[in-house]
């Protein structure tokens, strides 16, 4: 990590923008999160209704669980393809010999996932709507808990990404290292959507809170932990 | 003058394999030194320590001024390392590639522009996708980070292989420019004719310990700073 000082969060921060940078560069030539992992997405959702079907009222009571599971599900994918491009063909030995503050390419890392994540969950937004009958009574705490579950999930994503990046047994290890940890984010993201949908908005901010303090918790790890990390990967 | 590369027995361990076995090696500022040897001597784990990629675990090992065993990794954005990956992402052009590890690097836009077109890749190969190029192609883009980056100490390994004619005398012309301009060069080739030719010191490698060092030659030039 740089010293710290104006100066190196101004390296910390320009160097995050260059692989946040990257990464949206490589969805927008490879297209792997837009063809690939949305339409996974969505294909949970469609299960789900599927599965629930006979009963339309449980799948509108399920709506937050539902939605949060098509999520986190998707997030392994998007992660996967996020840290199997930092392993391939010598990228890991580029990157350590790159420069790049460690903390710098965690954040970087973490801003990229999570824009993909947020694209992912308006498209779930909208196949809730659709296809379970869900209306939000509380758009604002739906917002914020996107946007601070998001930011759990992409830290805690990146944290074990690149701790299994180096691995053979990533893809398989990964949801082995991950689902347990972002279970809290899991029950929290879902109760607050629950406290959204069902107009009771202050029961909902209390998870909120959970989500805010568990994200800000993992991008402190990460800042400090990504370095040693990186270096065993 | 401090040796750009001094190691004193320096033992390197893959597992709890010794893949450095107390290597003793000095290297000048400006030397372009070859590393020759049997396939598994330890000439690709001796570059991967001066990059600071290996820990060293016994001896002495300093790189550019730096002790290796005890800060390997302020070392790293001072050498450039060319190994047998491409070290370049498949889904994004030429450009892309070369633009994001230069800036990584701090290089300026107009040397990573500049080394583009030493490489020969500023034309219709600079919107191509990596996955898309040949062998040759995609070692011409990763010298081109190299030499963007412009790097105290180049390390490479086998820096002629996948390249045609053309490509393995640009790579000669390249080390001797870069020692030239007071950067050390460190290559290990199994093309001896040709390696021998344009380097200034053949160091043989074999069992992980220096079998023979070669003479040291007057120093080239002043280091770069």
């Amino acid at each position: 990590m740089s010293a710290p000082g104006t100066s190196g969060v101004r390296v910390l921060l320009r160097d995050a923008a260059l692989v946040l940078g990257k990464d949206l560069r490589l969805e927008w030539r490879s297209r792997v999160i837009v063809s690939q992992v949305v339409p996974f997405a969505v294909l949970v959702l469609v299960l789900f209704a599927f599965a629930l079907d006979p009963d339309r009222r449980i799948l509108t009571q399920a709506t937050p669980g539902l939605f949060w599971l098509a999520v986190l599900f998707s997030t392994l994918l998007a992660l996967q393809r996020a840290f199997g491009v930092e392993a391939a063909d010598g990228v890991g030995d580029a990157l350590r010999l790159s420069g790049l503050d460690p903390a710098g390419i965690f954040l970087g890392k973490v801003a990229g996932i999570a824009v993909h994540l947020l694209v992912l969950q308006v498209v779930l937004g909208v196949g809730v709507t659709v296809f379970y009958g869900a209306t939000p009574a509380g758009p604002v705490l739906l917002v914020a808990t996107c946007l601070a579950a998001t930011a759990g999930l992409a830290a805690v994503g990146s944290l074990y990404g690149v701790l299994s990046a180096g691995m053979r047994v990533r893809d398989t290890l990964l949801p082995l290292l991950m689902l347990p940890v972002v279970a809290p984010v899991l029950i929290a993201a879902t109760q607050a959507f629950a406290a959204a949908y069902d107009r009771a908005s202050g029961e909902g901010w209390r998870w909120f809170g959970l989500l805010a303090v568990f994200a800000l918790l993992y991008l402190a790890i990460g800042i400090f932990a990504f370095e040693p990390l990186l270096e065993e990967s | 003058m401090e040796p750009v590369v001094s190691f004193r027995g320096a033992v390197c361990l893959l597992g709890r394999f010794p893949a450095l076995a107390g290597v003793t090696l000095d290297v000048g500022a400006g030397e372009i030194v070859l590393l020759q040897g049997p396939n598994g001597a330890g000439k690709t784990t001796v570059l991967r320590a001066c990059a600071g990629l290996v820990p060293v675990v016994e001896g002495h090992a300093s790189v550019l001024g730096i002790d290796l065993r005890t800060d390997r990794r302020s070392v790293r954005h001072r050498v450039g390392l060319l190994g047998h990956a491409s070290g370049l992402y498949e889904d994004l052009t030429v450009a892309d590639n070369v633009h994001f590890w230069g800036r990584a690097g701090r290089a300026r836009p107009a040397d990573v522009d500049a080394a583009m077109a030493r490489l020969g890749l500023d034309g219709r190969l600079a919107d191509v996708a990596v996955a898309r190029l040949s062998a040759g192609q995609r070692r011409r883009t990763s010298l081109a980070v190299m030499v963007a980056r412009r790097p105290e100490l180049w390390l490479l390994d086998e820096p002629h292989a996948a390249l045609d004619q053309q490509g393995r005398d640009l790579v000669d012309s390249l080390m001797a420019d870069a020692a030239a301009a007071g950067a050390t060069v460190v290559f290990a080739s199994h093309e001896l004719d040709r390696a021998t030719a344009v380097a200034h010191r053949t160091v043989s490698i074999a069992g992980g310990t220096v079998a023979s060092a070669g003479q040291t030659p007057a120093p080239v030039s002043e280091p770069i700073s």
